[in-house]
């Protein structure tokens, strides 16, 4: 039985459910015809729901492009990432930001179109903290396929050196794009790769919100008090694959039986059944946490879509800060 | 407050002191900035301890650990040691840097942030990997500030300038610059960015150019004024945004424009001022654009002849003379 609080379990299963819903509603949107780039992140609710609630309120998040778990996790209203991702005025980035989803009272420090660019960035977050002798820390998510950029090598080492309160996370999907990481990865498990910065490496179940949760607290710990960061590895599946083109198995590159495996493994079924087991909750009270939700995202929906688009003169300002 | 003769190192490394004791969130970040090839930072970390941090060889890894410190309340100046390795950071710089503020929305989202790329100049064989001239690659971005100063005055007040900047500010230096001596008050003053410099006046033809290479173009004009050529020099200073006014002010005055950069051609800073004087002020000339700039090849990494591709006092004032 894990010393998780109800409180904490029930937000965590929540923001999941959110995260499915808004996931499904993203996708339903595309196929009317609303263009977003979708990089779904079903099969991946657990790490990136139960790391963010892991953290304190003025913790910095540094995400990346698989899905919206960092977003929702972090508290950010679906009326508002939803507008975002439309391009509306009422979105977090005044509809300049797109799928680079930020939030400055969230601490959600921006999500790079170029992969591990923000790795180094999160590291100098992490000095600026050490600097202004803050106590936050910074969660900073990448992918398998990231995984190889010169850019994390850069971007650990210097978190390493400089004792940096990062914790790194890399959601192992299995893939990059249509490319198995067989093919391009020189290790099974990125966790290995901690050796190399003197820091610790650890591998949980991607798909299991417990896990995920208890390893980002103790490496949050671990960077708040000095000790400088972790790399967690979280095994996981995108079941809906690399873009909303890829739903059913683009080009055949990876197995329908696959696909069944892991949608077994679904971390928010898994999450549902063992709330239900130790008694932490009633179906029935996860029920109305259903039902809730999809009213949210109805609401949501709605909200983004009667939004205004920016003007020409809203999108044209703030390439420079004039103050 | 008095001036002292000093270098443009030494004017450089005047201003990172007075705005290191006067603001505590500038830190400087680069490859051994403790003691410092250039010598623009040595020393600065006996004063401000741990605010100067000598960082692994990743040009790409601290400038983007820049960004990150910038955006959460520090004021990095991170030293680039060559322009050629610019192109190593060059994400951090022009998709990052650049890009974050308005990316993010705008709002409190700010990278006040000051990349000082050193060296560049060829020079002693040092070659095309140690001696390019890159500041017009970086005059693309919407969001970056270029500055590249001729002298120890605009360097120093420029580079305060620049830390003062709520914005991104690439900062290039030359390394043929840093010998150069000249006049730098004691204490604070500020150059601003954006205007250009009239270094010397003329009427009969306008030289458009910046750091190293203006002052063959002031030598050039001297020797142009013994042939009765009186040649308006002109200093950009900023590269971005340039100061168009004062470019088209001088065409007006003297119906010619010869542009004189170290870099090469195409695409170049030259092609640039070219291109804005074309655009708005055709009107004012007599005679077709010249622009002097290195040749197209690749620098030769040999002390004998590295300099045969690189515009000489007399390639400049032979583009001059070709107008009349
Ligand atoms: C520098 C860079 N190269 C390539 C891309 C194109 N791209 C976008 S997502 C992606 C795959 C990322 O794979 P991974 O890190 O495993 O994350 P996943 O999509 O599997 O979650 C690629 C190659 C990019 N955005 N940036
Ligand atoms: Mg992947």
């Amino acid at each position: 039985m894990p010393a998780i609080e109800k409180d904490t379990l029930l937000k965590i299963y929540s923001n999941m459910v959110r995260l499915r819903v808004f996931d499904d509603k993203v996708n339903l949107l595309v196929e009317s015809g609303i263009r977003i780039t979708q990089h779904s992140t079903r099969g991946q609710e657990a790490t990136q729901i139960a790391a963010t609630a892991a953290l304190e309120p003025n913790d910095y998040v540094m995400p990346y492009h698989r899905g919206w778990g960092w977003a929702i996790g972090k508290g950010m209203d679906p009326k508002i990432l939803l507008s975002e991702l439309m391009g509306k005025g009422t979105g977090c980035c005044a509809g300049k930001g797109g799928v680079h989803i930020a939030d400055w009272k969230l601490r959600i420090m921006g999500r790079p179109g170029v992969q591990a660019a923000h790795v180094p960035i999160a590291a100098g977050v992490g000095l600026s903290i050490k600097m202004r002798k803050a106590k936050d820390v910074v969660l900073c998510f990448f992918g398998d396929g990231a995984s190889n950029e010169g850019n994390i090598h850069e971007g650990m080492n210097l978190a390493a050196v400089w004792k940096a309160p990062v914790v790194f996370i890399c959601e192992n999907n299995l893939y990059a794009l249509f490319t198995p990481n067989i093919e391009t990865t020189s290790v099974q498990d990125i966790a290995d790769r901690a050796q190399g910065y003197g820091i610790p490496g650890a591998i949980i179940d991607g798909n299991d919100a417990i896990a995920g949760y208890e390893a980002a607290k103790e490496a949050i710990n671990r960077a708040r008090s000095g000790q400088g960061p972790t790399l967690i590895e979280a095994k996981t599946y995108r079941i809906h694959g690399h873009t909303a083109m890829d739903r059913f198995h683009l080009g055949g590159y990876r197995p329908k039986e696959e696909v069944d495996e892991w949608e077994k493994k679904d971390p928010v079924k898994k999450l549902r059944e063992r709330l239900m087991e130790i008694r932490m909750a009633t179906a029935q009270e996860l029920d109305e946490i259903d039902q809730k939700t999809k009213e949210e995202i109805e609401e949501a929906e709605k909200f983004a879509k009667e939004s205004p688009y920016p003007t020409r003169e809203d999108i044209l300002r703030d390439v420079y800060c004039e103050a | 407050m008095a001036a002292r003769e000093m270098t443009y190192a030494e004017a450089l490394r005047e201003a990172l002191r007075e705005e290191m004791a006067r603001d505590e969130r500038v830190i400087i970040m680069g490859e051994d900035v403790k003691i410092n090839v250039w010598t623009v930072t040595r020393d600065l970390h006996k004063e401000f301890g741990d605010r100067v941090i000598n960082c692994p060889l990743s040009e790409s890894g601290f400038s983007g650990a820049g960004v990150g410190a910038a955006l959460t309340g520090m004021r990095p100046v991170v030293e680039i040691m060559y322009h050629d390795f610019t192109l190593y950071a060059a994400d951090s710089i022009a998709n990052q840097a650049a890009k974050y503020r308005y990316m993010c929305g705008g709002g409190d989202f700010k990278v006040p942030i000051v990349f000082r790329v050193a060296g560049g100049g060829s020079s002693g064989g040092s070659g095309c990997h140690h001696g390019q001239s890159l500041e017009a690659t970086f005059i693309h971005f919407p969001g970056l500030k270029v500055i590249f100063p001729s002298n120890p005055y605009d360097a120093k007040g420029l580079l305060k300038t620049a830390i003062r900047d709520n914005n991104p500010v690439v900062f290039f230096e030359h390394k043929l610059c840093y010998p150069i001596k000249g006049a730098v008050p004691a204490g604070d003053y500020t150059v601003p960015i954006g205007k250009a410099e009239v270094k010397r006046e003329g009427k009969d033809v306008t030289i458009v150019s910046y750091a190293y290479i203006l002052h063959k173009a002031l030598k050039a004009a001297d020797q142009l004024a013994e042939e009765g050529i009186e040649a308006e020099v002109i200093d950009l200073r900023t590269l971005r945004p340039v100061d168009t006014e004062c470019i088209l002010k001088s065409v007006q005055k003297t119906s010619k424009l010869v542009t004189a950069e170290e870099g090469t051609k195409m695409g170049g800073v030259g092609a640039e001022i070219a291109a804005i004087v074309a655009e708005e002020g055709l009107q004012y000339l007599d005679a077709p654009i010249k622009r002097v700039a290195a040749a197209e090849w690749i620098i030769a990494s040999s002390a004998y002849a590295d300099q045969m591709g690189i515009p000489q006092v007399e390639d400049i004032a032979r583009a001059v003379k070709e107008l009349f």
